[in-house]
């Protein structure tokens, strides 16, 4: 970060300078236009045409004299209650599966952290291994699994456990179990970040004053840990709200979430309008716990340097 | 006491056979020969044999290749600029600007991130006529621009841990920039950068969602054909097509930890 200034330094700077421009204007063009053009169709009448929305500003116009602007799409969200209980809907059923994820997480990271170096690695790494393995693919394996005829059910049977079926597939068991399943290695890697940094001398000093190892837990590691637990909890819960591939895999008909919503709205509807300003109160309801997070980062980054 | 660790060692059990049961059973299951996908009927090669006549699986498989390759390489390098600039340049104009951009797709709901650059290909069309037909192009172009977030935190972090004095000493002895930078600062960021190329390509290869959005008529990619197929429930090909490709990333996965490796410690030797 330091020489600026210097001769030969200052030319490599300058030169990193000038290139940041193309990368600039790739993520200008290609990520903070399109959310303005959202914005804008939001704001459209649909139409029967292609693109099926009304043009917001006539291009050619005399400026912003065009502008065509409904709060219709708005209107409409709020008035049809259905939306209402979608975007509700994924919200308990992310903070559901959040907190899921939290319960097996939390004893998994902790139980990492506790071990030899060598073997920390090693447990590690099988966490974050399937997350190299497809996405699409590992959510499908499910279906195999939880299937009426599918592998548990007929261990199941075969021990005698159960003499019919369990309906495993296609509700909300099965997007919760799809949650826990994929977002697994996000909440337990910032968890693990955490715990491992703990001062042991803290617990030792706890046991010296006769803290039962219970009590050292919830009176020492657990609230040294309740940055971990916010970070990963929020690394687990922003995307699984607009979740799309979980639900429309694994959930049944009456299983709501609105990244499948939006979906149909889209591709099925092809109500472009709506699908927007759905899109936007999406953000909306997102905003506060990304900005968390960003907050949590920095301080994060900070601490580091 | 012990029973407590008990219930932690069975908890931890429990997770980890979470995460690799449902993979194990899709492996073993593509060797079945039985249609029914939950019927054991013998060892057999068959789904495997059936995929090589398999042409729009072929096709799908080639195109999600290119596509991934091609966006890999891109987001590297602009993901890498980026992560100098934001770590190197002091006073950079409009940092936080950019640094909001990117960081943003790594939390953003990747339906919006496709359904906003559908809209924007629309709109880019009518006023420039380009892209004229949406399809491979868009796709990559969409993938560039997610994929480069993720490269810049991995080449940031590298950069946080990374000893500045090699390339101060460099410049000192009248080296030219640019041969400083990529004789010196390319071979250091090395490690970050066959991570940040192989993760950028691993979610190319893996993005269903975006891709849909914005694709066009004709271009499928392996993502798409396998999520119109298993969305009417289990089909013993695509058992296969995973088994092949966990077999792809297990071995990606080990050449690039033992490259990264290796990399590390020749580095260290260097220094010593």
């Amino acid at each position: 970060m330091s020489n600026e200034a210097t001769g030969n330094g200052g030319q490599a700077l300058r030169w990193l300078r000038r290139t940041v421009a193309l990368p600039y204007l790739w993520l200008l063009l290609f990520f903070l236009a399109p959310f303005l053009i959202i914005l804008k169709i939001s704001f459209a009448d649909p139409i029967v045409a292609q693109p099926p929305f009304t043009p917001l500003l006539e291009w050619g116009a005399q400026g912003l004299a065009g502008l065509k602007a409904t709060f219709e799409n708005y209107a409409y969200l709020f008035q049809d209650g259905y939306y209402g209980i979608i975007y509700l809907a994924s919200l308990k059923m992310a903070a559901i599966g959040t907190i899921l994820c939290l319960l097996l997480g939390y004893p998994m990271a902790y139980f990492i952290a506790r071990q030899s170096p060598r073997r920390r690695q090693i447990l590690l790494m099988a966490v974050i291994l399937p997350f190299w393995i497809s996405f699409l693919l590992r959510v499908y394996a499910w279906i195999g699994l939880l299937n009426n005829r599918g592998v548990i059910n007929e261990f199941l049977l075969w021990l005698g456990v159960i003499d019919h079926p369990l309906t495993m597939l296609y509700n909300d068991f099965a997007v919760y179990l799809g949650i826990v399943y994929s977002y697994l290695p996000f909440m337990i890697l910032p968890l693990y970040a955490n715990l491992e940094r703990h001062d042991h001398d803290l617990l030792d000093a706890a046991a010296d004053l006769g803290a039962r190892r219970w009590q050292r837990f919830v009176d020492v590691t657990l609230p040294l840990s309740v940055p971990g637990i916010i970070g990963g909890c929020l690394l687990v819960f922003i995307p699984t709200v607009g979740e799309f591939t979980i639900p429309a895999l694994l959930g049944g008909a009456d299983t709501l979430m609105i990244g499948r919503v939006l979906w149909d709205e889209f591709f099925i509807n092809r109500d472009w309008p709506v699908a927007s300003a759905v899109s936007v109160v999406l953000l909306l309801l997102l905003v506060v716990p990304i900005l968390w997070f960003q907050y949590l980062q920095r301080r994060e980054q900070d601490a580091g340097s | 006491m012990k029973n407590r660790s008990l219930m932690l060692m069975t908890i931890v059990a429990f997770g980890y056979a979470l995460l690799y049961v449902p993979i194990i059973s899709v492996i073993v299951y593509s060797f079945n020969d039985s249609r029914l996908v939950t019927l054991w009927g013998g060892f057999s090669l068959r789904w495997y044999v059936s995929l090589l006549s398999d042409e729009d699986l072929l096709g799908a498989a080639l195109l999600s290749l290119r596509i991934a390759i091609v966006s890999a390489t891109f987001a590297t390098a602009l993901g890498a600029i980026v992560a100098l600039a934001l770590h190197r340049v002091n006073r950079l104009r409009g940092r936080l600007l950019l640094y909001g951009m990117v960081t943003a797709p790594l939390v953003m709901p990747e339906i919006i991130t496709g359904l906003s650059l559908l809209f924007l290909f629309i709109s880019m069309a009518d006023l420039i006529g380009w892209p004229a037909s949406r399809g491979a192009t868009t796709i990559t172009i969409a993938h560039i621009t997610f994929s480069m977030a993720y490269v810049v935190v991995i080449v940031r972090s590298r950069l946080a841990a990374m000893d500045e004095s090699l390339e101060d000493a460099a410049m000192d002895l009248g080296g030219r920039p640019v041969a400083v930078f990529f004789d010196i600062t390319v071979p250091m960021l090395l490690p970050a950068l066959v991570s940040g190329w192989l993760l950028a390509f691993t979610l190319s290869l893996d993005d269903l969602v975006i891709s849909s959005f914005v694709s066009g008529p004709g271009a499928t990619t392996l993502p798409m054909l396998i999520f119109a197929k298993v969305r009417l429930g289990v089909t013993p090909d695509i058992n296969a097509i995973t088994t092949i490709i966990i077999l792809l990333v297990a071995v990606a996965v080990a050449t690039a930890a033992f490259v990264s490796g290796r990399r590390e410690s020749a580095g260290l030797r260097g220094v010593r």
